[in-house]
């Protein structure tokens, strides 16, 4: 034993022995070194991996590079991404394009989202709790079902296949409408408004209303209090949420699939996923290209915003808050915003769900209805013999696929969300809970094509590492599997689940766990009895929120997919790339009902928060 | 029941030295309170003696039983120190029922459910809370949580009994009954209690013996009324007694064996008798003439050997009156019990036995001149 009696002299070794004794008795500290050896494996590797890739020349590029050998170091991918004959379309064109949407996109939602948010918070509009909630729906439907939606509408007859509801109607609509920038603008601004609206109605409401007052007490009028009082105390708010949509339109992927690459308008993520089909290398460095610039406006972002954040909640928490009253355009507000509902969440769903009746797409009259892409047996004639949806047992299975995926996903995520937050909040002042927590935000830097091409060049083969003359395979090859997908879904959802877990932990005094390890229980009894039972509720709502954000995903697994293994989502883009245009919807409308059904879950039992998913 | 000692304790966040050589002994059977200014080190103090922090260097035992060693880094868990600790938030888990709190050690335990029965049972009823068993923490009112807390503590008989302000949390009537209650509690189980608080009356009131805290080190350790009375130096002067000690500047002068203090109270001398070991032994300095307020004798007609003063402003309260006095550009205040109206200018006179007044060495804070103890 190491008990020393009062006498005894200082003794180095029993120092050593008690030292080795504490660090490996010590929770935190198992807890921390497996979390650290995981994200290094999970996130630094993948990252090095892919950056190695685009170094190395492969063996299928060996014809296109004179006197190269297999796995040589070439700049070859490089130089053709960025200074070739090809580097205009597949890189420089696509960039442009990209930055061209971010930024109109951000523009347009932050105008939405803040005017929004200021009728709500700071106007005596009608009919708030309606709009609280409606207003946020629009973000529940993933992004490129809203696309489908608009192909629905506007899709003509230039391009081929069947027309849309205008055409229908005989209203051709132009091409720039149908597709490319527009279309792709005004379906992601209908998506990202949410952000804007999220974050300056919450910066609104801790603006006190006195300080507005004061502005009208010294004689100030309206809109000169708004424009020199009101605004600039959100505008750290409003800078937040343009970062934070400027970067997420730069990296989505589905929207300008759908949108764009029919008229062959690439942005940067269509052109990284087709290139990724033909060349690894080069579509890496794309992959990097895109990784590069989401840090550099996270690192502005943190620059620019950090230091003028301080003073967006001065004021104090709320206080009494005077609306300003609308008068005479009360009604016409209102009726405007329910339009917008109308436009961006009813009639997407309404025209998906209608088209998923008629029997040759683009015929909208009655004698057209069929529910044959529901419950028809298969028939040569109608959609190369797909049966409908209820019938077809690939449906069943990718339903399955589905729910298991989520099922899985979700719930290691948040329980390392849970452990890697308990590391967090309780070792906020040590240098390996900080080096934790940057480590877990990386995969929020990255967009999710990109996260996903890094587990391509991760994953694709088998990786031995040769020690004695043994080889260990310590990376295997999980290209097509089941467990790549659960893999990739939960390292990218660990910044939302670590830090749902950190403010469920922070809650959970630490006296509460003390007061345990005084009455002698040790850290599992503790966490048993103690910390899970008092952080259940959050524990809960984090789990739905990742299982509705991960049932929605396209962008992150379409890379990484393989038909045996495919989702919902996937079916869906598969079968509208493919033209079957009703299946697609029918598939949507069933992964609608089931993401309604879930957020119903999480906010009637778990009280989860839908706005904090994002 | 045991005995504590605390060797050269240092404790450091980063480089921030909280505690500097902490030495306390705690006999068995006392109740100790750590008393300071709040950030004084006496919260760390307590939660280094109960496993919960550990210090850098510095040996604590427990009945000779080693329990820390900071240099050889050994630290005996908590649950193995045989103690248990009152939290200032109580710390009650809120998911638990009363009786499930107070149980939850014993099952760690790993005692029978018959044994657990009885102890959680008698620890309900010595805290008059029995009848709320089954009830959740927030169903509670904050005294009855607090009792809860207590509870928690006591039901497993631990040796050592560890208070943090535990009725700092409560409003100013329940704090007068908790702490009569928790004097009895003490006297009862005959526990040793270590208590943190930065209430000096709680302090005053409840203590054997109290160990003073400023900036990390222990100034002084003593009975309550000597603390009162004798204060080692003028922060712990400053630090007890409300309302405050009055301090007035002077000049002393050692010769011979005998002080000579002069200052607006006139000239004192005082003889070896009353010298402690900071006085020094033969030199001119200056000082401070320390004095309670209710030690001031006001009387409205000239008396002999009465020193003439001015009153400032009287503040009658109805149990007692404080008078706001002035001599010679010095202020300080008296204390009369009962309602007393003076007129603001007044002339007043004023006797001080000087057997109870303090003397303090300017320079270096210490008491130099004892006063007399015991009943005044």
């Amino acid at each position: 034993m190491t008990q020393t009696a009062l006498e005894q002299p200082f003794s180095r070794k029993r120092r050593f022995k008690n030292r080795l004794r504490n660090t490996f008795t010590n929770p935190y500290n198992i807890i921390t070194l497996i979390a650290l050896i995981l994200l290094v494996y999970l996130i630094v590797v993948p990252l090095g991996e892919m950056i190695k890739t685009t170094l190395t020349l492969a063996a299928s590029d060996l014809r296109r590079v004179k006197g190269g050998t297999e796995g040589e170091f070439t700049l070859y991918y490089w130089t053709r991404l960025l200074f070739s004959d090809v580097s205009r379309n597949l890189f420089w064109i696509p960039l442009k394009n990209s930055l061209i949407i971010a930024l109109t996109t951000s523009m347009v939602s932050i105008t939405i989202g803040a005017l929004v948010a200021w009728l709500m918070v700071r106007t005596d509009l009608p009919g708030k709790n309606f709009f609280s909630l409606a207003i946020i729906i629009p973000y529940m439907l993933p992004s490129w079902c809203k696309s489908m939606a608009w192909l629905t509408v506007f899709r003509n007859e230039t391009i081929g296949g069947a027309a849309g509801f205008l055409s229908y109607l005989g209203i051709q609509s132009p091409d720039w409408l149908a597709y490319g920038p527009v279309a792709i603008i005004i379906v992601l601004s209908i998506h990202y408004y949410a952000y804007a609206y999220l974050l300056v109605s919450a910066a609104l409401r801790s603006v006190n209303s006195e300080l507005e007052e004061m502005g009208e007490i010294i004689g100030a009028g309206k809109t000169l209090i708004l424009r020199r009082i009101t605004f600039p105390l959100v505008l750290p708010a409003i800078l937040s949420s343009f970062i934070l949509t400027f970067s997420k339109s730069m990296g989505t992927f589905g929207v300008p699939s759908f949108l764009g690459l029919k008229v062959n308008y690439y942005t940067i993520s269509t052109s990284l996923y087709s290139t990724i089909q033909r060349q690894k290398g080069t579509g890496f460095a794309i992959s990097l290209v895109l990784i590069l610039l989401a840090s550099i406006n996270i690192f502005i972002n943190q620059k620019l915003i950090g230091s003028r954040k301080s003073y967006a909640t001065i004021g104090g928490k709320g206080g009494r808050s005077t609306l300003l009253p609308l008068g005479k355009w009360k009604w016409p507000i209102v009726a405007l915003l329910i339009l917008f509902l109308l436009v961006a969440v009813v009639l997407p769903l309404v025209i998906l769900l209608y088209q998923t009746f008629m029997l040759r797409a683009g015929d909208y009259g009655l004698s057209n209805f069929t529910l044959h892409y529901w419950i028809g047996d298969a028939d040569p004639n109608i959609a190369d013999g797909l049966p409908g949806v209820f019938k077809y047992d690939q449906f069943w299975m990718y339903v399955k696929n589905t729910l298991m995926l989520v099922g899985f996903t979700s719930i290691i995520a948040t329980v390392c969300g849970q452990m890697l937050g308990y590391i967090n909040s309780r070792g906020r002042q040590l240098r390996s809970g900080k080096l934790v927590e940057q480590l877990v935000f990386i995969p929020y830097l990255i967009p999710s094509i990109a996260f996903g091409s890094m587990y391509l060049a991760m994953f694709m083969n088998t990786r031995y590492l040769n020690i004695f003359g043994l080889s260990i395979p310590v990376v295997p090859s999980l290209y097509g599997t089941f467990t790549i997908l659960v893999l990739v879904s939960i390292v990218k959802h660990l910044p939302f689940a670590s830090r749902a877990g950190t403010s469920n932990m922070l809650q959970i005094s630490t006296e509460l766990e003390e007061a345990g390890q005084l009455a002698g229980a040790n850290f599992v009894t503790r966490f048993a009895r103690i910390v899970f039972p008092l952080a259940k509720n959050g524990f809960m709502s984090g789990l739905m929120l990742i299982l509705i954000s991960i049932m929605k995903e396209l962008d992150l697994i379409v890379i990484l997919m393989s038909p045996s293994q495919a989702t919902l989502p996937y079916m869906a883009y598969t079968y509208s790339n493919s033209g079957f245009q009703q299946p697609a919807s029918a598939v949507s409308i069933v992964m609608f009902v089931m993401v309604f059904f879930f957020y119903w879950i999480a906010n009637k039992f778990f009280h989860a928060d839908i706005a904090g998913g994002m | 029941m045991s005995r504590i000692e605390l060797k050269n304790i240092n404790k450091y966040y980063g480089s921030n030295r909280v505690l500097k050589d902490v030495n306390l002994t705690i006999e068995d059977g006392e109740f100790m309170t750590l008393l300071g200014p709040s950030g004084c080190g006496k919260t760390t103090t307590l939660r280094v003696i109960a496993g919960l922090e550990k210090p850098q260097s510095g040996i604590i035992t427990m009945d000779g039983r080693v329990i820390v060693n900071g240099e050889e880094l050994f630290f005996e868990s908590p649950a193995k120190r045989g103690l248990n600790l009152v939290f200032q938030s109580y710390a009650l888990w809120p998911h638990m029922t009363v009786f499930d709190n107070v149980a939850f050690g014993l099952k760690v335990a790993k005692k029978s459910k018959q044994e657990i029965n009885t102890l959680v049972h008698s620890a309900l009823e010595r805290m008059q809370i029995d009848k709320y068993a089954e009830r959740y923490p927030s169903e509670l009112s904050g005294g009855q949580q607090q009792r809860v807390a207590i509870a928690r503590a006591i039901a497993g008989s631990p040796n050592l009994l560890l208070l943090d302000e535990p009725l700092s949390n409560l409003d100013a009537k329940l704090r007068i009954d908790m702490r009569s209650e928790l004097k009895r509690l003490h006297q009862e189980m005959g526990t040793t209690v270590i208590y943190v608080t930065h209430d000096q009356v709680e302090a005053l009131t409840m203590s054997t013996r109290i160990a003073i805290f400023f900036e990390g080190a222990i100034e002084q350790v003593a009975p309550p009324m000597e603390l009162y009375q004798n204060p080692a130096s003028l922060r712990v002067a400053e630090f007890i007694g409300n309302p405050r000690i009055n301090l007035i500047d002077g000049d002393a002068k050692v010769e011979n064996g005998c002080m000579t203090v002069t200052s607006a109270l006139g000239t004192m001398v005082f003889d070896k008798e009353q010298f402690t070991d900071a006085t020094p032994a033969s030199s001119a300095f200056s000082c401070r003439v320390g004095f309670r307020p209710e030690q001031i004798h006001i009387s409205r007609t000239e008396k002999p050997g009465a020193i003439k003063a001015r009153v400032y402003s009287g503040m009658p309260a109805g149990s007692e009156t404080l008078i706001q006095l002035v001599i010679g550009g010095h202020n300080f205040l008296g204390k009369q019990v009962g309602i007393r109206h003076y007129r603001a200018d007044e002339e007043v006179w004023l006797t001080l036995d000087q057997r109870l007044v303090n003397v303090f060495d300017s320079g270096s804070g210490a008491l130099i001149k004892l006063a007399d103890t015991g009943e005044f």
